[in-house]
Order: structure tokens, then C-alpha cells, then sequence
């Protein structure tokens, strides 16, 4: 029973779900939208959860004096002050988000330049990911050194002052070798969301269930 | 002498709007050279649940016509005054009427609005907004859903007859019990990434499937586990598997409900959490499968600083060359959504993959075929006016469902 509810629950909403993609009229027209309604309802309420659960967390780990237990201070501290300017925007303001209110100021001045460093710091990765990717140690990685010098020669204004092949080797690469991969991926990986999806659907796949 | 000099301002500006106003309202005469919106015609819009008519027009002008500013849109029911609906920008020549209603048979008249005045199009056909019980441009969906999951079922049922079913071997599962073992050896934790993403993204599910087999593998060797989630119904669901899987392999006391625990929703946020948790715990073996971004290098470089074996799979295409280039073994694409399959080795499972392949036998056949008969139409003919390479366009734009 803790289970078969579940499985036919899930049975319904899918089968209905396909059969709402092909029928449009009325009940199953709106359908769709009628459960995205749902979902972002439910997942608003989860929200609660996911914050009771950082906060728990959090404190257990300050009560328990364990590695790095100054940061959940912080991180706690913090948590506080984004309600409290947030609340302090609404009544003075009508709105957290009018653009003079405290918490705008929060975000404007604190969590996007937080966003911005953390971001920034892929141009880094990125460097220290391509060295080791480009070593030439086997044939495979020597055709990827190749074509990716040829890309980046072939995208900056340098590749087509050297000569005309860059710009042109790479418009190839991109349009039809790496095109080609790509799109051989995105079949395989739909018709195996297709699959994943019969499998939930027909309750072959429960490991998602408790 | 200021304060009468502005009430006197204010009475010529409100003189002149008026006088603007009743030039720019003014219906123009007919037979001048004022561009007029002609061949009007409403239609149902098709495949829909009824409520909408399509409205479209052509633009008469002549070398004398003044600009057109815009039109707006006019609407009347049988014995009723004609009212305005909506309007749209002078670039445009259609106009979708969203708010109709079933039973009522509507014309339209499109009013063109030029600087001297408006003038209004010959009304409409009569229009009446249907709803259809199959939407037509979606045949090709349904035909190729049919198909797939008729190969799929026919699998599942040959698999449940006892058939031996091959599949070929994915590296990155086949890692998944070294990896687990490995950090047993060296007392340290796994972490498992299940990306950034809510539980109505198929990636999330994937993720969530091959969570079980880890926490399950993980739950034998008596390993830490570390879960961090983006998404508060992704933990919830997380802490329901990895429960479910310390239960299944008789080890429910030893498990942690804190092991699963939620970070934050913000990318960059989570991003930094997940790196310090890695910077500190020095997991041994670091799983990133399901839905990433721009944060997917920024983790696998990360991981792989702490020397940790990674273990990555995602079906972003923009994502898979940063997992590869930076992970010791990456699930691509459709494997990850194998994996739940290819890890229980249940032969039920194992058919629907086989279904899904012979799906993708088809469709490469389909796409060499085509390509092979555009080909020759094109040496038939270069200019695409023979019958072959119109019968290739005609099959691709109903593949399309263009």
C-alpha cells in the first residue's frame, strides 16, 4: 500500500500528461499548466523545509564546536539579516524589492559580487582543465589539441591575419564534426529521457520511491 | 504675474492636446492615399482548446501614403457595436484574439492609425473559435512515441520471457564500486552532487535513481556519505532514497538524516558551499550527475585539486566537454539515464534499454537514407525541383512538424 499508491499516482499524472500533449481540448487542454500551478505551490511549501533544515544543521554543527563552526555563525548571521532588511524594505517600502530598500542594497552589494567571484573563477579552471585536457599523450588528444587550436586561432582576429584556412577550418569544425556530435548526443539522451521517463511511468523504475 | 503666466501655459498645452487629439482621431475619407489594412480574415486558431481567433491582414499603401503608426484591432459579435480588443505595432499583420468565446461567431475590422487619422478595413468573415480534440501538428510526436515505446515494451516483455539481452559495458558505472571502495580504504567520505536543478528536471531524476545504488554500496562498506542539495523537494526525495537504501541493505541505525542536507537555491552560492565542503571533508570519491551549468568545471577542477576520483554525467551538451576534460570518468548523455539499468542488472530494466536502441538503430538509418536521397536529388537536380529532393523537404518539414 506505501508503495502501490504512489506508483498509481504516478501511473495517472504521467499517462494524462502525454495524453494532455496531444489532446488540447477541455479537461485536458490546461492540464500542464494546471499542475506547474501545483508544483511551484508544493515547492514553496518545501522551501520551509530546506531552510529548517540549513538552519538545524548549522546549529547543531556551532553547538558541536565542529571544523569550520565560525562559518555557520556567519552563515546564520547572515540568514537573519537578509530576513530582517527584507522585512524592513516591505513595511517601509511596500516592497523588499523597491529598488532603496535594505535588501536591495544586500543584494546589490553583497550577494552579486559574491556571484561575480565565484563566476569569475571558471576563466581560472578553465586554463588549468585545458592543460590537461590538450597534452598530447595518445591520438585522441593530440586531434583535440589540434582542433581546438585551430577553433581558437580561427575566432580571434590573429588566426585570419596568418591566414585565411583559420577562419574557415574552424566554421567547419564547429558547423559540422562538432554539430554532428552534438546532435547524436541530444538523440541519444532524449530517447533516454523517453525511456527513464516509461520506466517511472510504468512503475518499472521505483528507486526513486522509499 | 508668474502664477498667471503658467496657468496661461497650461491652457495653451491643453488647447493644442486637444486639438492633436482630434486630428489623430479623425477618420480619414475613403479613396484618398491613407494606407488601409485589406483582405482581412479571422480564423480558429488550430490545434488549441478553443478561445482564440487568428486575425490577419494585408497592408495597401501606395508611394503618397502617409506611415502607418499602428492598428488596433476591432471586434463585434452579431447585432452588437464593434469593440477595440487590442492593438499591435505598424510592423505587424496579425493579431491572435485570445479571448473569445466558444459559441460566438465574431468579424473583426482592423483600424489603420497614420498621423492625419485612422481608417477602418471591410469587416472580416464571420469567425467561431473551436476546440480540437487532437492537435494535427503533433502527429509525428505521437507516431514516434508509439514507436518508441512499443520497442521499449516489446524489450521488457522478451526480458521477462527470459531472452539474454547484451549490453555494452559504461566505464563510468562500472567505476561507481571502485570508487565507493577506494574511499572506504582511505576513511574518507563520498560526496554526491546531484546538480543544481529541481526534481521536475529528468537530469534530477536520473541522479536521484543512481543515488540509491551509491547509498546502497556506500551503506555496505559503512562509508560517509555527503549529499548536498540545491533544491529543498530534491533533499527531501534524497534523504527518502539514501533512508530506503541503508534499510534495504539491513543497515537503517547507521544511518545519518543530516548526511543529506540542503545548501542553498542560488547557483554560485551552492557552487561555493559544495567546493568548501570538498576543500574541507577531502571526500575520496566525488559523484557530479544531473543537471549543471556554468558551476560544472568550477566542481570537477575542484575535486579534482583534492585529488578525488570523480565521477560526472550530465545530458548538457554545453556542460559534457568540462566533465570530460576535467573528471576521470564521465557518463555522457543517455548513459546516465542508463545507469539505473545497467546498475541493478535487473533484466526488465536492461530491456527498455535495448528498446531505446533499436530506436536509434532506425533513426540513423532514417537520417542516411534521407541523406542519400537528398543527395542524388541534388545531382538530379541542383535548382531542388526534382521529385526526390522535393519529396526529402516534404518528409523533413513533416518530421519537424513544420
Amino acid at each position: 500500500m506505501k508503495r502501490s499508491v504512489p506508483l498509481i499516482i504516478t501511473f495517472l499524472t504521467g499517462f494524462f500528461l502525454v495524453v494532455a500533449f496531444f489532446v488540447p481540448h477541455e479537461p485536458f487542454g490546461e492540464l500542464e499548466q494546471r499542475l506547474l500551478v501545483w508544483f511551484a505551490i508544493v515547492s514553496g511549501f518545501t522551501m520551509l523545509l530546506g531552510i529548517d533544515n540549513l538552519i538545524r544543521s548549522h546549529a547543531r554543527r556551532i553547538a558541536r564546536t565542529n571544523t569550520g563552526w565560525g562559518h555557520s555563525i556567519v552563515l546564520l548571521m547572515g540568514l537573519v539579516v537578509t530576513v530582517v532588511v527584507g522585512v524592513i524594505g516591505f513595511s517601509r517600502l511596500g516592497s523588499p524589492f523597491h529598488i532603496h530598500s535594505p535588501f536591495m542594497f544586500v543584494y546589490t552589494h553583497v550577494i552579486v559580487p559574491l556571484q561575480g567571484t565565484m563566476f569569475a573563477l571558471l576563466a581560472f579552471f578553465i586554463a588549468s582543465a585545458s592543460y590537461r585536457a590538450f597534452r598530447a599523450r595518445n591520438t585522441v588528444a593530440t586531434l583535440l589539441l589540434i582542433s581546438a587550436l585551430i577553433v581558437m586561432l580561427g575566432r580571434i582576429p590573429i588566426g585570419a591575419a596568418i591566414s585565411d584556412f583559420f577562419p574557415a577550418a574552424q566554421e567547419w569544425i564547429m558547423d559540422v564534426p562538432q554539430l554532428a556530435a552534438k546532435r547524436g548526443i541530444q538523440i541519444g539522451a532524449a530517447l533516454g529521457a523517453v525511456s527513464m521517463s516509461l520506466r517511472i511511468i510504468l512503475g518499472i523504475e521505483r528507486s526513486y520511491l522509499s | 504675474m508668474g502664477h498667471r503666466r503658467l496657468v496661461a501655459t497650461l491652457v495653451f498645452l491643453g488647447v493644442l492636446a486637444l486639438v492633436g487629439g482630434s486630428v489623430a482621431a479623425r477618420p480619414l475619407e475613403e479613396g484618398t492615399s491613407a494606407p488601409c489594412a485589406c483582405s482581412v480574415s479571422a480564423n480558429d486558431v488550430p490545434d488549441d482548446g478553443g478561445g482564440a481567433i487568428s486575425v490577419s491582414w494585408d497592408l495597401a499603401t501606395t508611394d503618397a501614403s502617409p506611415s502607418v503608426t499602428r492598428f488596433e484591432i476591432l471586434r463585434y459579435a452579431t447585432g452588437e457595436e464593434p469593440v477595440s480588443i487590442g492593438e499591435v505595432l505598424s510592423t505587424n499583420t496579425d493579431f491572435q484574439d485570445v479571448n473569445a468565446d466558444g459559441g460566438t461567431i465574431y468579424q473583426y475590422i482592423v483600424r489603420t492609425h497614420t498621423r492625419d487619422g485612422f481608417i477602418d478595413s471591410v469587416p472580416s468573415d464571420a469567425a467561431l473559435a473551436t476546440a480540437q480534440w487532437f492537435a494535427h501538428g503533433r502527429a509525428p510526436s505521437l507516431i514516434a512515441l508509439i514507436l518508441v515505446c512499443g520497442s521499449i515494451i516489446f524489450f521488457i516483455i522478451r526480458a521477462k520471457g527470459g531472452a539474454e539481452l547484451f549490453i555494452r559495458k559504461i566505464p563510468g558505472l562500472d567505476a561507481v564500486d571502485d570508487a565507493v571502495g577506494r574511499a572506504t580504504e582511505m576513511g574518507r567520505p563520498v560526496l554526491y552532487v546531484p546538480g543544481i536543478e529541481t526534481v521536475s528536471e529528468v537530469g534530477t531524476l536520473a541522479a536521484l535513481t543512481i543515488l540509491g545504488h551509491v547509498a546502497k554500496k556506500v551503506a555496505q562498506h559503512g562509508t560517509p556519505l555527503l549529499v548536498p542539495t540545491a533544491d529543498p523537494i530534491v533533499m527531501t526525495t534524497a534523504q527518502e532514497i539514501v533512508k530506503q537504501a541503508y534499510a534495504e541493505v539491513g543497515q537503517s541505525d547507521r544511518f545519518d538524516p543530516s548526511s543529506v542536507f540542503y545548501l542553498t537555491y542560488d547557483q554560485f552560492g551552492y557552487t561555493a558551499g559544495v567546493d568548501g565542503i570538498m576543500v574541507r571533508e577531502r571526500p575520496e570519491a566525488v559523484f557530479l550527475l544531473g543537471y549543471f551549468a556554468a558551476e560544472s568545471l568550477i566542481l570537477a577542477e575542484t575535486a579534482h585539486e583534492i585529488g578525488a576520483i570523480q565521477i560526472s554525467g550530465t545530458k548538457e551538451t554545453s556542460q559534457l566537454p568540462f566533465f570530460v576534460a576535467a573528471c576521470d570518468y564521465t557518463l555522457i548523455g543517455e548513459e546516465i539515464f542508463a545507469a539505473s539499468s545497467y546498475l541493478s542488472h535487473e533484466p526488465i530494466m536492461l530491456g527498455s534499454l535495448k528498446g531505446q536502441d533499436l530506436i536509434k538503430i532506425g533513426i540513423v538509418y532514417l537520417i542516411v537514407t534521407l541523406v542519400i536521397a537528398g543527395s542524388i536529388g541534388y545531382a538530379i537536380s541542383p535548382d531542388g525541383t526534382s521529385t526526390l529532393s522535393r519529396a526529402v523537404e516534404a518528409a523533413a518539414l513533416w518530421l519537424t512538424g513544420s
